[in-house]
């Protein structure tokens, strides 16, 4: 796939910039000023980690334009850049940042655990999950869609999919879209499930399944690197938007991030951190920052 | 004695052409098979060096970290297979010694863990280990990463059932005198077990450890399909999705995982070949126990 | 445990889709393995040289690399079929090998004398096989098969990650990671759906076992 090797060549390329990078002192990747030291009130989580000098932020390894982990053992992505945003404003550097792979299923156990200070992981905000943490953001927000064969003229959005009882829907076992979908097939065996969207790309190119449905910026991804062969269809018809997780009822630090996330749209820090990642995929829009969610 | 002896006779003129147009037809059609494999690989592109090059090519810019993935990843899976291979010997051993030397009823609780066990699918018990233990048990801050311990505890559930099995069946495959004899020269139940049983078992038993390490190495991959260990597998499935093959990469994964294990059961072969000079039918016996249960 | 009554109907029909496909598998293996067996003992060169080559791969490979060859190599080079036939034929691919290996030891075990009156009597190498050696290779082979097929019923849980809906272990993964049902109740659920097959298939074993024992 081209998004992949052009993803693989960028991260090589940062790679080999980051090393002679780091001989001249400077650093290619920082997105954001490390704050020097800053001052937050005694008892905050602010000041507990700024006093530490060190973060742990969950995210995902396997989510091109998110959180991906390269060949080098180093993770990018939106994701990736917005906690070295956070851990900047605390005054941590982004080498300090110590990051735990964080798939759909344990991201609110790895919280209320606390073996992680945040999680940014293309985590949707929903009720369910908010009782159980407290989301900060949302930074970003995305939307369910379906992606087909760009010669399939049958699919044209989430209603055809019953009309054409033999298309095959394909997402990822466990997750949200893949219980969104449900409602829109004509019986469950339309749905097949895989652990991983690259593998219902590769069932889509095979002509094993005639749709592939996730948060669209996933499916943007996929489109670009087809070279034509994929294509989106229909509207965004559901709303994704993706927060920041944190130890329930942590008000002060959901504000802070809020605070942060605010600033750095303003300094323009929060366009970069888009630009150079998800914002490399092909016909993806620069997004604005959502309005900030109340924290509780 | 061979096979082919038993099924027929040196053949004769006649039977040698037959098996001559026979070896030609069964040639012809599994070439006829390959080539059509060949062509349609070749049609859609499958031979590429865009794909096969970050494998087979040292000039290709990502050969060196592609293959350091996967070295890392094989030494994962040894790590895994060799953790579970050892925590189920010895709880195995101990299984088995428990239902050797319970009674009757006192047994009953130990035959049914391990028909339990035996019963269910590994990859359920991978799951259960995933899922369920970080429940109830603090697993975060485990020595060589908790997703290893998911892995290596899942396995070992299995198969320290089945190493109970395979030691009890070398022990009780061993003459009743070794036992009589241990006795009647004053040693304990206990003594008799550790330092005459045991030990002779073992070494009845080896073929058949390495050829359930075989089983073990192949079931570590499971985990790609519940965790986040990264075995070769697991290795091999994040590659792919970086460099857009598939079909090349896990050809790869495959030979690699196909010549450790045909080297691994070629010595056991070896070995209870070299037994089977002292000890043939227990040796056999026990091999048996060990490649049908794990498959 | 309202895990589980809650949702008697998707185990029920998750527990008939794994036992579709044991069975399914368990046809498909016995007599792709006993065709291999037959390759293998063959005087052809060829199909003695495919047959291991055959068993030397498909018992060395893990059971994953192997359906995901079925589920993504095929389609990719333009042989397409549902996700369920390509999950059973992995199976039945897989466990062929073990079980041309456990027919191939049966054989071997029959005596020599047996093949040679065989063959005194004029009987062809598929006559002497079919007539003489099969039947009574079977019955040193039923132990070591019946485990096969026993691991191959439990392997069929791998087979939900291909993309094959619907069975027991991809009906308990739906319900814990997308429902949010708790863990422990509903993988014990799977774990009695498994040895609902397993347990039962152990004791026909043992029946049949008994049927066809003979001392000799």
């Amino acid at each position: 796939m081209k998004l992949r090797r052009k993803i693989l060549t960028a991260s090589l390329a940062a790679t080999i910039i980051g090393l002679s990078a780091c001989g001249g002192g400077g650093d290619d990747e920082a997105t954001a000023p490390v704050e020097d030291s800053p001052e937050f009130e005694a008892g905050t989580t602010m000041a507990e980690l700024a006093e530490q000098g060190s973060i742990v932020v969950g995210t995902k390894y396997d989510q091109p334009g998110f959180g991906l982990e390269n060949l080098e053992g180093e993770l990018e992505g939106f994701d990736v850049e917005i906690a070295k945003i956070i851990a900047a404003a605390l005054g941590i550097a982004a080498e300090d940042i110590e990051y735990m792979e964080t798939p759909s299923a344990v991201r609110e156990e790895v919280i209320e655990d606390g073996d992680v200070d945040l999680v940014a992981a293309t985590y949707t905000i929903n009720e369910e999950r908010a009782l159980r943490i407290t989301f900060a953001g949302p930074y970003y927000q995305a939307g369910q869609q379906i992606m087909v064969l760009t010669d399939n003229d049958t699919i044209t959005g989430p209603d055809s999919l019953m009309e054409n009882p033999d298309a095959i829907v394909c997402s990822v076992t466990g997750s949200t879209p893949s219980q969104n979908i449900q409602e829109y097939l004509a019986s469950p065996e339309q749905l097949v499930l895989f652990e991983e969207y690259s593998l219902c790309a590769d069932a889509l190119t095979n002509g094993q399944v005639q749709a592939v449905t996730t948060d669209n910026v996933i499916l943007a991804g996929f489109v670009s690197g087809s070279d034509g062969e994929f294509k989106l269809v229909g509207e965004q018809f559901t709303e994704e938007p993706y927060g920041i997780g944190i130890e329930k009822g942590d008000v002060a630090f959901c504000e802070f991030i809020n605070e942060t996330l605010a600033a750095a749209a303003e300094s323009g820090a929060y366009e970069e951190a888009w630009e150079t990642t998800a914002g490399m995929i092909e016909g993806a829009e620069l997004p604005e920052l959502p309005e900030p969610a109340p924290c509780a | 004695m061979t096979t082919e002896a038993v099924l027929y006779d040196e053949p004769g003129p006649k039977a040698r052409r037959r098996i001559r147009i026979w070896t030609i037809v069964a040639g012809a059609a599994i070439v006829a098979l390959l080539v059509v494999a060949v062509r349609r690989l070749a049609e859609r592109d499958q031979f590429s060096m865009e794909k096969w090059g970050p494998l087979i090519s040292p000039a290709n810019e990502d050969f060196a970290s592609v293959w350091r993935v996967i070295g890392e990843g094989l030494g994962n899976t040894i790590r895994a297979a060799v953790l579970a291979m050892l925590l189920s010997v010895v709880i195995g051993t101990i299984i088995a010694i428990g239902r050797l030397s319970l009674g009757r009823t006192g047994r009953i609780p130990l035959v049914g863990l391990v028909e339990f066990l035996r019963g269910v699918p590994v990859v359920v018990t991978i799951y259960f280990t995933s899922r369920v233990l970080p429940d109830f048990v603090e697993t975060s801050g485990w020595i060589g990463g908790e997703q290893l311990w998911f892995l290596v505890i899942g396995l070992t559930l299995y198969n320290s059932v089945i190493f109970a099995e395979i030691v009890r069946a070398g022990v009780l495959s061993l003459p009743s005198g070794q036992r009589e004899a241990a006795l009647a020269i004053g040693l304990t139940n206990a003594q008799t077990m550790r330092s005459v049983l045991l030990p002779q078992a073992f070494r009845i038993m080896l073929p058949a450890i390495i050829s359930q390490l075989v089983v073990v190495l192949k079931d570590t991959s499971l985990i790609a399909v519940v965790g986040n260990y990264e075995e070769l597998v697991g290795a091999g499935e994040r590659l792919y999705i970086i460099l857009g093959n598939p079909i090349q990469m896990f050809t790869v994964i495959a030979v690699i995982y196909i010549a450790i294990n045909y080297t691994l059961g070629r010595f056991a072969q070896f070995l209870e070949h070299r037994l089977s000079r002292s000890s043939k039918s227990a040796a056999v016996r026990v091999e048996q126990e060990a490649t049908t249960a794990g498959a | 445990m309202d895990a589980i009554t809650e949702n008697l109907d998707a185990f029920w029909s998750g527990f008939l889709t794994s036992l579709g496909i044991c069975l399914w598998a368990m046809v498909g293996s016995l007599f792709l393995g006993t065709v291999l067996a037959g390759c293998r003992v063959s005087p052809v060169p060829p199909l003695r040289a495919f047959g291991t080559w055959w068993v030397t791969t498909f018992r060395n490979t893990p059971l994953t690399v192997v359906l995901f060859f079925f589920a993504f190599g095929l389609p990719a080079i333009g042989i397409n079929a549902s996700f369920y036939f390509f999950g059973v034929s992995g199976l039945v691919v897989y466990t062929s090998a073990f079980v041309c290996e456990a027919i191939r030891s049966g054989i071997n075990s029959v005596s020599a004398g047996q093949a040679e009156a065989a063959r005194s009597i004029g009987l062809t190498f598929g006559q002497s096989l079919t007539l003489v050696v099969l039947p009574q290779a079977l019955r040193t082979v039923v132990p070591p098969l019946g485990s096969v097929i026993i691991a191959m019923f439990k392997n069929s849980a791998v087979v939900g990650a291909f993309g094959v809906g619907g069975d027991l272990f991809s009906t308990g993964a739906t319900l814990t990671s997308a429902q949010g049902y708790a863990n422990l109740p509903v993988i014990t659920g799977v774990a009695i759906g498994y040895l609902a097959i397993t347990l039962p298939a152990g004791a026909i074993l043992q029946v049949i076992e008994r049927r066809v024992a003979i001392s000799r």
